[in-house]
């Protein structure tokens, strides 16, 4: 699902590489923690996975293609098999809740029958059935993640980045979250989630990849959160 | 790609610019009237330059049988056989200032003037033999024109020497100046156009980075997150390049039909028709729609990576 071999990231203009020779596999169907301080290397590593970014050294291979080899105009097809979540949620505020996750499905073309059809139902799936017709400005923080969750699992992605999905959602409302990202990872879907969230890590009892400076610390399966800070 | 979605993504862009957008609309709109009236300046040029303006420098004219009663050089009659041949032997004794002579017979003469006039009032008055017989003659240095002048001015037969470019060049010279200043003040106007539209491209692209963002997030090919951008680019460059078609048709109606009415103020120059206006208009309108929609391309190329 996702190689790093040697993976190195300088950014330009900076000395300090921002990831340091990481290798590390992660297989079809896994749940994995991204953890560590602020500046470690979580967001290199995902966005590049994402492809935002391209490595300077190594090689990532993410759903099976090597991503330093993919041309430009493939990336987009490639992202289509991705999900992605943020913490800041990235919804659209001036259109509904239906139709910011509308919104995924419309601009990569897909027809408006299969948008009507799957709609409501992934909205069902993270739990907002009837809420289609909300401005995200209604919803409570929880219900604006589910939203953009929905939007990241419309398409059925084979994998799910989520970088720190509750940092903004308070202790109750972020179990609620996980519960529905755990859920989403049972129907098979991969999912790599950097967290902050010491009681999560620690609840879930997941694989746990740990970052410090760069460089890969900690690889542990059924890990929990490990430092303090 | 869904039509729907793209067109409701223009009309936002569109209205939340405004006034970029207008300002865009007017600077494409001057700077294409700019490139068309210079292309038809340079049309006029030619039109006015005529069939042998490019091909001889000095014209040799005879006397027809009309001359012989209003003209003091021709009063022994028309031009005979034997005095255009004593010219003709003489001209081609002068190789040194002479390149070649061509002669052009009143009935040439009067198709060449029919060629250059065409619509003219003046053409349905003249017969052929009303035109006159000449020599045409190419120097080897248009400057010599003087030693043509001299030799033949006061030659029997022979009613006058014209050098042909100092009668018209006058005016071209101005015309000429024209045309340049046209297509500089074209090319400042086309700065300031293109650096509007990258200008306003980015804007919009940067007020709506929220929904660019998620859109690459989420897959959609650059093409469909680009093609909303530069449609309404294309839209404003199409607008512009329409009032740039009705400020060139609004030109020559006023210059030179009404208004300031040049062609009946000035009857012997040959204004260019509605034909090469007209013909200027879709390249007027394609440089109104590529320009800007190049534009944006390239303004994009750097705000929306993949």
């Amino acid at each position: 699902m996702i190689r790093f071999d040697n993976v190195s990231k300088t950014y330009p203009k900076q000395t300090r590489p921002a990831l340091r020779d990481v290798s590390l596999e992660i297989e079809r169907g896994e749940f994995v923690f991204l953890v560590g301080s602020s500046g470690s290397g979580k967001s290199t590593f995902l966005r590049l996975i994402l492809r935002e970014e391209r490595a300077s050294h190594g090689q990532v291979h993410v759903l099976g293609k090597d991503l330093a080899r993919l041309s430009n105009w493939k990336v987009p097809h490639m992202r289509r098999q991705l999900g992605t979540v943020f913490q800041d949620f990235r919804l659209l505020p001036n259109k509904t809740v239906g139709e910011n996750v509308a919104f995924a499905l419309e601009v990569i073309g897909k027809p408006r029958g299969t948008i009507r059809k799957t709609v409501p139902e992934v909205l069902d799936l993270v739990g907002l059935g009837g809420k289609q017709d909300r401005m995200p400005g209604e919803l409570s923080g929880g219900e604006q993640q589910r939203v953009a969750i929905a939007r990241a699992f419309v398409n059925r992605p084979m994998l799910l980045i989520a970088d720190e999905p509750t940092g903004n959602l308070d202790p109750q409302t972020s179990v609620g979250i996980m519960k529905l990202l755990d859920r989403i990872n049972r129907t098979g879907t991969t999912v790599v989630m950097a967290t902050h969230d010491q009681q999560i890590v620690d609840q879930m009892r997941k694989r746990v990849i740990e970052m410090e400076q760069g460089r890969l610390v900690r690889d542990q399966s059924r890990g929990v959160y490990g430092y303090q800070h | 790609m869904r039509a729907q979605f793209v067109l409701s993504e223009i009309g936002v862009g569109l209205r939340r610019n405004l006034t970029m957008t207008f300002a865009v609309v007017i600077s494409v709109a001057l700077s294409l009237a700019l490139f068309g009236s210079s292309l038809l300046m340079r049309d006029q040029v030619g039109t006015m330059k005529g069939y042998w303006y490019d091909k001889v420098n000095v014209a040799i004219f005879f006397c027809n049988k009309g001359d012989a009663e209003t003209d003091p050089k021709c009063t022994k009659g028309a031009v005979t056989k034997e005095q255009k041949e004593t010219i003709l032997a003489e001209l081609k004794d002068m190789d040194k200032v002479v390149e070649s002579v061509q002669h052009e017979t009143s009935d040439e003469a009067y198709k060449h003037y029919k060629e250059q006039f065409g619509d003219s009032p003046l053409v349905n008055s003249l017969t052929p033999d009303q035109m006159q017989e000449s020599y045409r003659i190419k120097l080897k240095d248009p400057q010599k024109y003087q030693v043509i002048a001299s030799a033949f001015s006061d030659h029997p037969g022979v009613q006058s020497v014209q050098d042909q470019r100092k009668t018209v060049d006058k005016l071209f010279d101005v015309l000429n100046v024209m045309t340049w200043v046209a297509s500089f003040v074209m090319a400042l106007m086309l700065v300031l156009a293109l650096i509007l539209i990258v200008n306003t491209v980015r804007v919009s692209a940067f007020s709506r980075r929220r929904e660019t963002g998620i859109m690459r997030l989420v897959g959609a090919s650059s093409f469909y997150i680009q093609v909303p951008f530069i449609l309404e680019a294309t839209l404003a460059g199409l607008f512009g390049g329409l009032l740039a078609c009705g400020m060139l048709v609004a030109g020559r109606y006023f210059l030179v039909d009404h208004g300031a009415a040049l062609a009946q103020k000035m009857e012997l120059i040959n204004f260019i028709g509605w034909d090469a206006v007209l013909t200027k208009l879709p390249l007027v309108l394609a440089a109104g729609l590529l320009m800007p929609a190049m534009a944006a391309f390239f303004a994009l190329r750097k705000y929306l990576k993949v």
